[in-house]
């Protein structure tokens, strides 16, 4: 993967609004912004309702993906470009996801929501309808999806890439400062991981670095791009940008999605876990 | 400090002791700018958390003690603003964009 083939700019998008092999589809957490506008002929995927599995914890089966993209008259020969809000980072998890699925044709918008926004390029509030299709998904890739056996595994010897604000990696915050503070998990990072923030991987407009600045970011945090990698952050939405980031930007291999991330990290019994400002020793502790 | 500020965002439901708030407005020429981007940077400058201004203008983080700064993104302008936090106390920010 490369740039070219994972990501489109909003010039692209223009472009191709009355493309009918074009998909766009807006995700989100919370689709308010899409019910206000958005880019014209755009649907919305919700990330809770549409895109994780309604009854375990987990991402959708492989036949309530097919349904969800056939209900919503996607077919393998389309295009799919995913934006959304949040610096794209629900956008990214739903790349992730397609990906995950098989799903060849996926493509993100450079900047999400915000850039378009930024630009003060059309917006509207017609909701296209789209008739149903078939769509046939693969078995699930299990190359970029991280378990919590997979983590524990990696400690001391992979690469562990902790994508939180400094604050949530140290211990200080336990979710990002737009969100109440009330948890249940214990505060930290797993153990021997780097942190380096999704945030230093685009620009303020929410644009991605260039190749050459995004190499330079990881390594000299002192992440061995020929080594295996995990990226996890709080519910696996910011790592899936770094996720896509590293395989599918840079073209760096074996990096996997930790979608369980903090949440689900930081209530385990018997982990390690470690506190501060340094990556630790696999055994953890208090910096 | 405590509590709602005049004009500030309600913060009913939320227990204000427990949470160190940053909040406030953003206006251009004294109108509310709703979907500008307040981004929230840390001690260092590094990014922490970003949110879009209501259709009022307003906007909120739950943060840690400490300074930080607010930087403020909408069409055509950037705008950075210095806060303190204080667990317990709602910090109110008032940003007027350039016109």
């Amino acid at each position: 993967m490369s740039r070219e083939s994972a990501l489109v700019t909003a010039d692209w998008v223009e472009e191709n609004l009355d493309n009918d092999n074009v998909v766009l589809i807006e995700v989100d957490e919370d689709t308010t912004a899409y019910d206000k506008n958005h880019i014209r002929n755009a649907i919305k995927f919700n990330w809770h309702t549409d895109l994780t599995e309604p009854v375990r914890h987990d991402v959708l089966t492989k036949d309530q993906f097919e349904a969800l993209l056939s209900a919503n008259g996607i077919s393998n020969d389309d295009t799919v470009v995913l934006y959304g809000g949040n610096n794209n980072w629900f956008a990214a998890y739903a790349y992730w996801e397609f990906k995950l699925y098989g799903v060849e044709n996926v493509k993100l918008l450079d900047g999400g929501r915000k850039k378009w926004e930024l630009d003060s390029r059309e917006l509207v509030t017609d909701v296209p309808t789209r008739q149903p299709a078939t769509f046939v998904a693969s078995e699930q890739d299990k190359s970029i999806h991280a378990l919590r056996d997979d983590v524990l595994a990696a400690i001391g010897s992979h690469n562990l890439v902790d994508v939180r604000s400094p604050d949530e990696y140290s211990g200080k915050l336990l979710a990002p400062a737009h969100l109440p503070q009330e948890q249940s998990q214990t505060a930290g990072h797993i153990p021997t991981a780097a942190n380096i923030p999704w945030s230093k991987a685009a620009n303020d407009d929410g644009t991605f670095r260039s190749d050459a600045e995004l190499k330079e970011l990881y390594e000299a945090e002192g992440v061995d791009l020929g080594k295996d990698t995990i990226a996890y952050c709080r519910i696996g939405e910011r790592s899936s940008h770094t996720w896509f980031v590293l395989q599918e930007i840079l073209g760096v291999e074996n990096v996997k999605n930790y979608d369980g991330s903090w949440t689900e990290y930081g209530s385990l019994i018997g982990v390690p876990v470690q506190l501060g400002a340094v990556a630790g020793s696999p055994a953890g502790g208090q910096a | 400090m405590c509590g709602a500020v005049a004009g500030g965002l309600s913060t009913e439901g939320i227990d204000v002791s427990k949470e160190t708030i940053i909040q406030g407005s953003v206006t251009q020429g004294g109108q509310p700018v709703g979907g500008a981007y307040v981004r929230l940077l840390d001690g260092s400058g590094e990014f922490t958390a970003e949110v879009p201004t209501s259709a009022t203008g307003q906007f909120r983080f739950f943060a840690a003690p400490g300074s930080w700064t607010l930087r403020t993104l909408a069409p055509g302008a950037t705008l950075d603003r210095p806060v303190v936090a204080t667990q317990g106390q709602v910090a109110e920010v008032a940003v007027e964009l350039p016109a």
